[in-house]
């Protein structure tokens, strides 16, 4: 072969190897091209982090949003690198995978409780058992006694409410029937904790935006959106009384605090809800949102650029999160972290102690 | 076609094998059918990969509950416990509203146009009723919950529940979602499609209908009732496809249907279909069982399209008394 043109076929022959797998040689030091699937909820971060990673490291990530049950899917058929998941992976479900697959938790997101009464504009505080009653269906209408009770010198419309809920399967669901279902013991047998669930009443609007449209179109309607969506939108936003008795508003920071609150439980698996945390300022209906990659790669390379790139998100990415409105992971929940990139392997071999960012 | 059957399969296997004298009788007519087959075997063959693709993902849910599908009320992810009644009957009644609303409408305007409408009117009133075919089902959503929906709370619902609050059927709460939005917005989408397809047919009826009609001192009244009598079976195609049409409308259903399992005797109450259901939770169902289902509710979506048009041939028939000269006979 002409020595001249050798150079550029190696460079296109490296090209289609990272691109497709489709590489025959010896394979390149560093796989520039990574795949992911799964969660719409983090999707603004990860895309934000894609970027950024991209710049830096020219390793390029290719996301597609396409929700929480299918990413999983493609993990188990090996069609991506990694998989993306707003809902842990529940042991039953674990023993389908074809190898064994670790949690990495990246961000942490609010699920807020968002409502439309016109004229009304104090601030409104619901107690767990408010808000497991209103989507039960046992309180109907905003000038309950129980609901005035949790409010002070209120003066609350009589308006009727109108509960709504995601019709769609979703991660935003999971946290808040995860929720439901930890601080009542009816809402657990009614109903139960999934990414779609039975309702026992209201109406179900598709996407954050499908919600969103509902409370904003219906006086008295009371819905659960994610909060950067909330905030986007400037809807109104119910306090919640937490387990440690204080009302809070939702914001990034107090999920970091809920975060903090169960870090022991964290420590043990990753995979517990961190939802009715007993920190003090903590926001209860919180959830964290995970990466699903599988502890051993197939490809050296790959595996690498991958547990780098992870190593990356949990520290240097987490400066990203707040300005979209995401929770920060807490020292606590990072430590966690590091202790799962070292597990991770690539044909036996440990991966991080040959990476050297 | 039985004549011509063996040629043409003579011709084929000679294809295959071809010798100098029988190559030239693989002619160019013959190459031209061969391609029709293949084309029209081709949408039997997507079809039935579909049928077999869609069995296939719903073995499971076969299995585990069997016949009890089908009159199953609960729809719980959590438990694995899924019935599809309540979608069905969503499916059928927000279909049949559309219809009701729809058929009359859309008749009335196909008469105008091909019947009364001056040549000039008539093009530009149909151009804007074929419009309404292209605009994307999700417009008609978002028009749906931002302008539909407002209107039916605060106008429409309020007078249903205080005039026609006897019947079960108006009973409930003014929240604008619910079955009768979804059935409204669905009787919208489906009259361009009746109006179109009727006034085509009319407009292939020959004029000495017409004139016959009125040499015989039929008002204009009774002459246009003298057309219509000959564009029925016509007609009742044009309406079956509108049926189609709204049996297996989605996006704009599922954004105003409310979305819920429980079953109502109100129109006002939220509801659900099947197409909606599938659209709400296929992306997100982990469960093995839950995927099952929701292919098992794709399978009875497609039983039920396959039974309604069935019926609505059948209906056409017995129409028609069996007549297959009159212009549109499906």
């Amino acid at each position: 072969m002409n020595s001249r043109i050798r150079p550029a076929l190696a460079a296109i022959a490296l090209v289609a190897a990272a691109g497709a797998v489709l590489c025959t040689g010896a394979p390149p030091a560093h796989a520039q091209q990574l795949t992911g699937a799964g969660a719409t909820f983090p999707y603004p971060i990860y895309s934000k982090w894609f970027d950024v990673y991209h710049e830096k490291t020219s390793v390029a990530i290719n996301y597609q949003s396409i929700g929480s049950g299918a990413g999983i899917q493609q993990v188990k058929s090996g069609t991506v690198d990694f998989g993306a998941s707003d809902a842990a992976i529940s042991d039953a479900a674990l023993k389908d995978m074809p190898r064994r697959v670790v949690h990495i938790p990246t961000v942490g997101g609010a699920v807020v409780l968002a409502y439309n009464l016109p004229g009304f504009d104090g601030r409104i505080q619901l107690t767990p058992e408010l808000v497991a009653g209103i989507y039960l269906g046992d309180i109907t209408t905003w000038n309950d006694k129980r609901i005035v009770a949790a409010n002070p010198g209120v003066t609350m419309p009589a308006a009727p409410i109108l509960a709504v809920h995601r019709s769609d399967g979703s991660g935003t669901t999971n946290i808040f029937t995860l929720y439901l279902s930890s601080v009542s013991s009816r809402w657990k047998d009614v109903a139960g904790a999934a990414t779609s669930v039975s309702w026992p009443s209201g109406v179900g609007g598709k996407g954050n935006d499908g919600v969103a449209g509902v409370v904003k179109q219906t006086p008295g309607a009371i819905g659960y959106v994610e909060l950067a969506y909330a905030k986007q939108n400037q809807l109104p936003m119910a306090f919640v009384r937490n387990k440690a008795g204080k009302y809070v508003e939702p914001s990034a920071a107090s999920v970091t605090a809920a975060m903090t609150g169960v870090a022991a439980q964290l420590a043990k698996d990753v995979r517990t809800p961190i939802v009715n945390s007993p920190a003090a300022d903590a926001w209860p209906i919180s959830g964290l949102t995970f990466l699903i990659v599988y502890q051993d790669a197939k490809d050296a390379a790959r595996g690498l650029a991958l547990a780098r790139f992870l190593d990356w998100a949990i520290h240097d990415g987490q400066q990203y999160a707040s300005a979209l409105e995401y929770a920060q992971l807490p020292e606590a929940i990072v430590k966690v972290n590091e202790g799962t990139l070292k597990l991770l392997t690539a044909g036996g071999k440990k991966l991080m102690a040959t990476a050297n960012p | 076609m039985s004549a011509g059957a063996p040629t043409r399969a003579t011709a084929f296997v000679a294809s295959r094998a071809p010798s100098r004298d029988e190559s030239r009788r693989f002619s160019a007519d013959d190459a031209f059918a061969l391609a029709l087959r293949i084309a029209s075997l081709a949408v039997l063959a997507a079809v039935l990969l579909l049928v077999w693709q869609t069995l296939r993902g719903a073995a499971p849910a076969l299995h585990a509950y069997g016949p009890a599908f089908l009159t199953g009320t609960a729809w719980d992810p959590v438990a694995e416990r899924f019935g599809a009644l309540p979608y069905v009957v969503g499916t059928l009644v927000t279909s049949a509203i559309a219809l009701l609303l729809a058929v009359p409408f859309g008749i009335g305007a196909a008469v105008f146009l091909s019947e009364i409408a001056p040549p000039r009117t008539g093009a530009v009133i149909s151009f804007m009723i074929e419009l309404l075919a292209s605009i994307p089902s999700i417009v008609y959503g978002l028009w749906g919950v931002f302008v539909l929906a407002p209107f039916l709370r605060t106008l429409v619902e309020p007078w249903l529940i205080k005039h026609l609050g006897f019947l079960p059927l108006f009973q409930g709460f003014p929240f604008g979602l619910g079955i009768l939005p979804a059935g409204l917005v669905l009787a919208i989408m489906v009259v361009p499609t009746v109006t179109s397809v009727s006034r085509e047919i009319l407009r292939a009826l020959p004029d000495s209908l017409r004139g016959a009609a009125l040499a015989l001192g039929a008002t204009r009244a009774e002459a246009i009732g003298v057309t219509l009598d000959a564009a029925r079976p016509g007609i009742l195609g044009a309406v079956i496809l509108a049926l189609g049409r709204a049996l297996g409308e989605t996006m704009a259903v599922t954004m105003l249907i409310g979305n819920t399992n429980h079953m109502s005797w109100s129109l006002l109450a939220p509801g659900a279909t099947m197409a909606s259901v599938i659209a709400n939770e296929f992306t997100e169902a982990v469960g093995k069982l839950h995927l099952a289902a929701l292919f098992e509710v794709a399978l009875v979506l497609f039983v039920v399209t396959l039974i309604v048009n069935a019926v609505a041939r059948l209906i056409v028939m017995t129409a028609t008394g069996g007549r297959r000269d009159v212009a549109g006979a499906a």
